[in-house]
């Protein structure tokens, strides 16, 4: 009796998996973890939009099958709400693929969860560049902040024949990891870091005025300034301004934080030649990026401009979609991996690649220089670097090992 | 590093620090009222300006104006409506009640105006450089070193040469033998506290380029606030004046010099002073 009862239960659970493993799953659970409120509601609306764009612009890109997005709020960037949203999406909502994430901190707190549940996760934002090493569950679409740092180090030194370089920094990981990926790059070819100034923590926008005058006091050829993008680079163009550092030759460069695509013109004539490089600004000139900015532009206004958050929200929904369609709609995390690994796009920043050694992405990267063009202003671009790796891992820096 | 600019700097921060808060030590010292919303009243003032330079078009000097004139005239209906009832309470009531006005005060501005960091266009002849003959610095600095000395002069006269001067000066140093000797003491407080907060405006205003203006405004310069009117010593004009200059070069200056140490020194030399005289450098003992 009792042993034609386990029998009758194995079969069962026998059948149930046979099935589980040839029937095609209906419908493709995207879980989106993005903080829709507070302090970085406006960097999940950039995300969420370029979502929507892409969406709306390939709505065959996910051949037969059907997504659902399940959206859940990761609030303020400590990564406690970010871990409870992806339990929730993992055990309750049972979705089959994570993504979003801003904030390192949000990405760094959910990859355990994301390995121990075994649910792929493709991080749209979150820039810390040992991050791809924490799961191999893990692929990036977004950049890390070695990628603009580097980069920027060399083309300081050859594009822009800087000698000697002074770096501001705003005193968080994301911050000082920018400060080393530019003193490694600017150092490798042949330039000089003669002063790095911690300029306060990330919570608040500080008077930089003392900050830039120590700057200045050290006449370098180029005054390289991380902070975190919108309010922050506001202030940093109007204090570099007032204290006449440009009439002293010292050129102001960074990444392409400094000028967010949609602060950028209430920056004013102020941003008038400032030299950053990033993976993305809404100018860029290629078909891909013209019809993205048009679709954008559409839907949420003449005045709405995406910035690069927007481009990566678009290019992580590509990645998805490539994964669905190639494993037929069942995302097996393994295959899902394999099938990200390599894969290949042409994005609205340009041609892009998810390096199949680190999960990370290889991109190219923008210099531009911000120019006056019918009464608006535009980044002008000055030289491109392509298929930029992410050079904490290839150099092997501290963490990225 | 050249040392004059680095002094101009830290006199120009300094200034801004005197300008907000020379009113809360003279509304503190008066009524020995612990108003710490003194900062949301310098947050008022500087969105005022922002509002009507954006929406009705006005220039920077009309706009500063109309700030004094309606954050003066805004204190005084909260200073008849709620202050005046917690005269008599306890210092902990008064605490509990002025930092609760200051979350209502944030909290509105954020839901009418939004979180983000507000920017004071000034008009074109602050901006830039100028040359002094002997050196450039930032204009802007200047003119605030220019406009807090102007400040301190005419409050300096209003205080010790007329007779509203006298009378607040009496009812600060021994309230009691003034209200006895007849002076309204109610009266003077609420015009007192009117120009207080008029003058905290102006330099949230003012100080908009410098401190910058945002939501979270008035807690997160509440110490400054609290450690110049306390060093300066309370109802002390000149003391304010010396305190807030002394903050904003020292400040200044080791920000330069130790950006690392961000505020600790200014926490730990305004608590050696407090030490050593814990009235304040220009503090008197009240009778």
């Amino acid at each position: 009796m009792r042993i034609s009862k386990i029998w009758k239960y194995s079969l069962a659970a026998a059948c149930l998996a046979a099935f589980a493993a040839t029937a095609p799953a209906q419908t493709v659970k995207v879980g989106v973890v993005l903080p829709y409120s507070g302090v970085g509601a406006e960097f999940a609306q950039q995300v969420d939009r370029g979502i929507q764009v892409f969406m709306k612009l390939n709505p065959k890109a996910f051949g037969p099958y059907k997504v659902e997005l399940i959206k859940r709020d990761s609030k303020n960037p400590s990564g406690a709400e970010a871990k409870t949203a992806v339990q929730e999406l993992i055990a309750q909502d049972k979705v089959d693929i994570l993504t979003g994430f801003i904030y390192s901190p949000d990405a760094i707190a959910s990859a355990p969860l994301a390995t121990e549940a075994k649910k792929p996760m493709v991080i749209m934002n979150a820039g810390t560049a040992w991050i791809t090493n924490l799961s191999p569950m893990i692929s990036r679409v977004s950049f890390s902040m070695w990628h603009s740092g580097f980069a920027m180090g060399e083309a300081s030194a050859k594009n822009l024949k800087a000698k000697t370089a002074v770096v501001g920094y705003t005193d968080y990981p994301p911050g000082k990891d920018s400060l080393d990926a530019f003193k490694r790059g600017f150092e490798a070819t042949g330039g000089q870091v003669i002063d790095a100034i911690p300029m306060g923590g990330p919570g608040q926008v500080p008077d930089f005025t003392p900050f830039f005058q120590r700057a200045k006091g050290k006449k370098p050829d180029v005054f390289y300034v991380f902070v975190p993008s919108g309010d922050h680079a506001v202030a940093v163009m109007k204090t570099y301004n007032a204290l006449g550092m440009r009439q002293e030759g010292i050129k102001l460069i960074g990444p392409g934080d400094l000028t967010p695509d949609y602060k950028l013109q209430g920056m004013g004539d102020d941003a008038v030649g400032l030299i950053t490089i990033h993976h993305y600004n809404a100018d860029l000139d290629n078909p891909q990026n013209k019809r993205f900015v048009e679709a954008w532009k559409k839907d949420y206004g003449p005045t709405s401009t995406p910035d690069f958050m927007g481009v990566q929200g678009y290019d992580g929904m590509a990645a998805i979609a490539h994964a669905v369609v190639t494993l037929k709609g069942r995302l097996d995390p393994e295959k899902t991996i394999d099938a990200l690994k390599g894969w290949k796009f042409n994005s609205p920043r340009g041609p892009i690649m998810i390096d199949p050694a680190t999960r990370d992405i290889v991109m190219n990267e923008y210099l531009s220089e911000v120019v006056k063009s019918g009464g608006r202003l535009v980044q002008k671009n000055i030289g491109t670097v392509n298929a930029v790796k992410d050079m904490c891992k290839e150099l092997k820096e501290g963490r990225c090992k | 590093m050249d040392p004059i600019s680095i002094l101009l700097g830290g006199l120009a921060s300094g200034m801004v620090l005197f300008i907000v808060s020379v009113g809360l030590s003279v509304t503190m010292g008066l009524m020995g009222f612990v108003n710490l919303a003194h900062g949301g009243f310098a947050m008022l003032g500087g969105y005022a300006i922002v509002l009507a330079m954006r929406h009705w078009g006005l220039g920077f000097l009309p706009a500063l104006g109309l700030a004094f004139v309606a954050v003066a005239a805004f204190s005084v209906v909260l200073e008849r409506l709620l202050y005046a009832r917690l005269y008599r309470a306890s210092e902990l009531d008064q605490v509990l009640f002025t930092i609760g006005l200051v979350f209502v005060m944030t909290a509105t501005v954020t839901l009418g105006v939004g979180p983000e960091t507000q920017v004071v266009q000034l008009p074109d002849w602050l901006r830039g450089q100028t040359d002094l003959g002997f050196i450039r610095y930032r204009t802007y600095s200047l003119a605030l070193i220019a406009t807090g000395t102007a400040l301190v002069i005419a409050l300096w006269l209003g205080f010790e040469r007329t007779r509203f001067g006298a009378r607040i000066r009496a009812a600060v140093d021994n309230r009691r033998m003034a209200q006895s000797l007849g002076v309204d003491v109610g009266r003077l407080f609420a015009v007192t506290f009117a120009i207080g907060s008029g003058l905290a405006a102006v330099g949230g205003g003012l100080g908009a380029e410098i401190l910058g203006l945002d939501p979270n405004y008035p807690l997160r310069y509440l110490v400054y606030f609290l450690i110049v009117v306390s060093v300066g010593g309370l109802g002390r004009v000149a003391g304010v004046f010396y305190a807030a200059l002394l903050i904003g070069v020292l400040d200044f200056v080791l920000k330069i010099y130790f950006p690392k140490g961000g505020t600790i020194f200014i926490y730990a030399l305004a608590l050696l002073l407090l030490l050593w005289r814990p009235l304040g450098l220009f503090g008197k003992r009240g009778a």
